[in-house]
């Protein structure tokens, strides 16, 4: 994807105090130079809007930021974008590879396209927004983050989800919160397969009202809460019994 | 007067012996596995199948008490910034909060901070205790992930990715409803009193080419400081160090099937995995083909009971050990003291291993508040760092009796084996010949 028109400001990376983004391009500079810039940021900076130019595909992409700083990253990336995300607004505007968001505690993060493998693997909290379709084991282990995917989802999403709320405006695929605990889930239109003690579930007048924040937060529209199934875990498989061996 | 033929003595079948009468009725009544803690039980080869040579016309000692023989290691200098140094090659191997009680892991930290190595966390998360008293603490990155935040990675001295351990290579940790109290549940995020069985994977990546760019991640989050190793049960040791290697790690750490659990299945723990005797050459030998020998740091453990296991381990090429069970021991575990509450449980002070349970006499695998006050932290330490130290002193006396300036001076060279078996898996002659099983064609 092209990059957008750069300003006077954006055409000088390392212009620090510029009302403008910050921009880093990463086809001049390393990887290890975008992340630590990222890291040394204090509270109160001025330094509140990243650009991160030509990705291509790079991995770990603005990983490990704790500043609550916009960073919009033009073009698509590898694994792990945004992984451990704490605070930060990231918008990815392209593709993302494996792991997205993986283990986010707080902020948000956009994925204007697709998103591969793992999207939002054991995040704990903050919102992945995803635009396009996710692969498989979405929200894998996921322990408390709100991940909302307008597309479709892959097999094996939420599996062992802990906490959090999943939410899919479109189908999800095989085995769908195959072993979960008390993540919610939410799915709009058809779903492939449950996965082991994953069950539908009553969408009660708090689910609704619950999933409507969730929408409004991601920006959707033109959809209502009342649409979607919930799903969640029977908690058969809670304490191991003998009775339930066959579920595995 | 009828004659009676002479009575036979009765005959217990070896194949069916009494334990495994007692497993076959005990599944019977249960229909579920016997889980339980600790490493395999069974009879293995084992570093008391070696000796040292000690010193003789050809080879001559240093003194015992004058001569200085270094114990030091620096683990973590090919891609670390700041690796770490250890005054000793014995560290506390990765042992969860909530598996153990938090006076248990406060113990090991105080124990190891005093003796100048490290103490690992484990399957829960960072605990203050752990971190307030280890000087220098390994975070471990496992497949659940419970408690993982970048906060703690970053104030970790050392990241070590579990990709398995000895005691189940291929399995996930366990830890029973009983063991989950508010606090060990809230470090997971998980309801309060079920049972927890980890994942066996790591959620976001498989296989090696997956885990360079997970290491990748990893050094870009903590900014090329911690040292990261690469934790592996004994499964391949050649071939699991090769990769670790080619993924980047600064360490390696391989678990032989004698390293302990905090609860798995007893089928897994005694027939999944190799000895830690069978896995060290192998390892070693995968760095040495790469060119990584002492330049990616190898760390074994698994049965490490004494100063003779380290110095042979170290003879056998391997930078540093790590001791689990040992430590625990060290800390009151299975202590005699406790014989009438082991009976109440129908075991015996030294063979008790329910730690999943909860209810360990010695208070050290427990969230029971008042059995964990069974473990004073103070003086617990202070008896984990005398046994360090003891070991530390065995080890320095056979290097010494080798001609050894430092503990990483022993080689294969100076060890025999007084088994076959033992031969074979350590590389080194069977005592009293120059037969090295499986070299020179032979």
């Amino acid at each position: 994807m092209p990059a957008t028109p750069m300003s006077k400001a954006e055409r000088e990376p390392g212009n620090a105090h510029s009302q403008a983004s910050r921009v880093f391009d990463l086809s001049v500079h390393s990887l290890r130079e975008l992340n630590q810039a990222l890291h040394k940021l204090t509270p109160g900076s001025n330094e509140t809007a990243w650009e991160v130019l030509n990705p291509k595909g790079s991995h770990s992409v603005a990983v490990g930021v704790d500043q609550p700083v916009s960073i919009d990253v033009r073009g698509s990336v590898g694994y792990y974008c945004a992984g451990m995300n704490d605070g930060a607004a990231i918008t990815v505007h392209g593709s993302a590879g494996p792991g997205v968001g993986e283990n986010m505690m707080s902020g948000s993060i956009v994925i204007k396209g697709d998103a591969s493998q793992y999207a939002g693997a054991t995040g704990r909290g903050g919102l992945l927004v995803i635009e396009g379709n996710a692969s498989s084991r979405c929200g894998i282990s996921m322990k408390g983050i709100d991940i909302v995917v307008h597309g479709n989802i892959g097999h094996m999403s939420a599996f062992m989800a802990q906490s959090g709320n999943l939410v899919v405006l479109g189908d999800a695929g095989d085995a769908l919160g195959d072993s979960i605990y008390e993540a919610r889930l939410f799915v709009r239109g058809k779903v492939e397969s449950l996965g082991a003690d994953c069950i539908a579930k009553e969408m009660r007048p708090e689910h609704i009202e619950l999933l409507q924040a969730l929408l409004d937060k991601a920006g959707v529209t033109g959809v209502k809460a009342s649409e979607f199934k919930r799903y969640g875990s029977a908690r058969k498989l809670y304490n191991f019994n003998i009775d339930n061996a066959d579920a595995y | 007067m009828t004659y009676r033929n002479p009575p036979t003595t009765p005959r217990k079948s070896a194949t069916f012996d009494d334990y495994t009468l007692s497993e076959i009725r005990r599944a019977a009544a249960t229909g579920i596995y016997d889980i339980r803690g600790a490493g395999a039980k069974r009879k293995l080869p084992h570093f008391d199948d070696l000796l040292f040579l000690g010193a003789s016309i050809s080879r001559y000692p240093l003194e015992g008490y004058r001569e200085r023989c270094d114990t030091s290691v620096v683990l973590g200098s090919r891609h670390a910034r700041k690796p770490i140094e250890l005054k000793i090659p014995i560290t506390i191997a990765g042992m969860s909060f909530g598996s153990l009680s938090g006076p248990a892991k406060e113990a090991l930290g105080r124990g190891a901070t005093l003796s100048g190595t490290s103490t690992t966390t484990g399957d829960g998360g960072m605990t203050e205790e752990e971190r307030g008293h280890s000087k220098t603490l390994v975070y471990q990155y496992l497949p659940s992930r419970y408690g993982m935040n970048p906060r703690d990675l970053r104030r970790a001295d050392a990241i070590e990715v579990v990709v398995g351990q000895g005691a189940k290579p291929g399995g996930g940790g366990m830890l029973l409803g009983q063991k989950i109290s508010d606090r060990v549940a809230e470090m997971r995020t998980l309801p309060k009193g079920i049972d927890q069985r980890s994942a066996s994977r790591h959620p976001d990546w498989t296989g090696p080419d997956d885990l360079e760019i997970k290491i990748l991640e990893l050094r870009e989050i903590t900014d090329w400081e911690k040292p990261i190793y690469v934790k592996v049960g004994g499964a391949r040791p050649y071939y699991d160090t090769a990769l670790a290697v080619k993924a980047g790690a600064d360490v390696v750490v391989v678990d032989g099937m004698q390293g302990g659990t905090a609860a798995t299945q007893e089928v897994f723990i005694e027939n999944v995995g190799q000895p830690t005797l069978a896995c060290i050459r192998p390892a070693v030998q995968a760095l040495q083909d790469l060119g990584m020998h002492r330049k990616v740091q190898l760390i074994v453990s698994g049965g490490i009971r004494n100063g003779a296991d380290v110095a042979k381990a170290l003879a056998l090429g391997v930078d540093a050990v790590s001791i689990g069970t040992a430590a625990l021991v060290a800390l009151g575990d299975n202590d005699p003291r406790w014989e009438a509450d082991y009976n109440a449980l129908g075991t015996t002070a030294g063979a008790y291993d329910d730690w999943h349970e909860g209810r360990d006499p010695a208070g050290i695998t427990t969230q029971d508040p008042e059995l964990m006050k069974r473990v004073d932290p103070i003086a617990a330490g202070r008896r984990l760092a005398n046994y360090l130290k003891v070991m530390t002193l065995e080890a320095q006396t056979i290097a010494r009796a080798c001609g050894k300036n430092s503990l990483h001076n022993l080689e294969p060279e100076d060890l025999v084996a007084l088994s076959i078996e033992a031969a074979a898996m350590a590389g080194v002659p069977l005592a009293g010949t120059s037969w090295i099983p499986g070299k020179n064609g032979f």
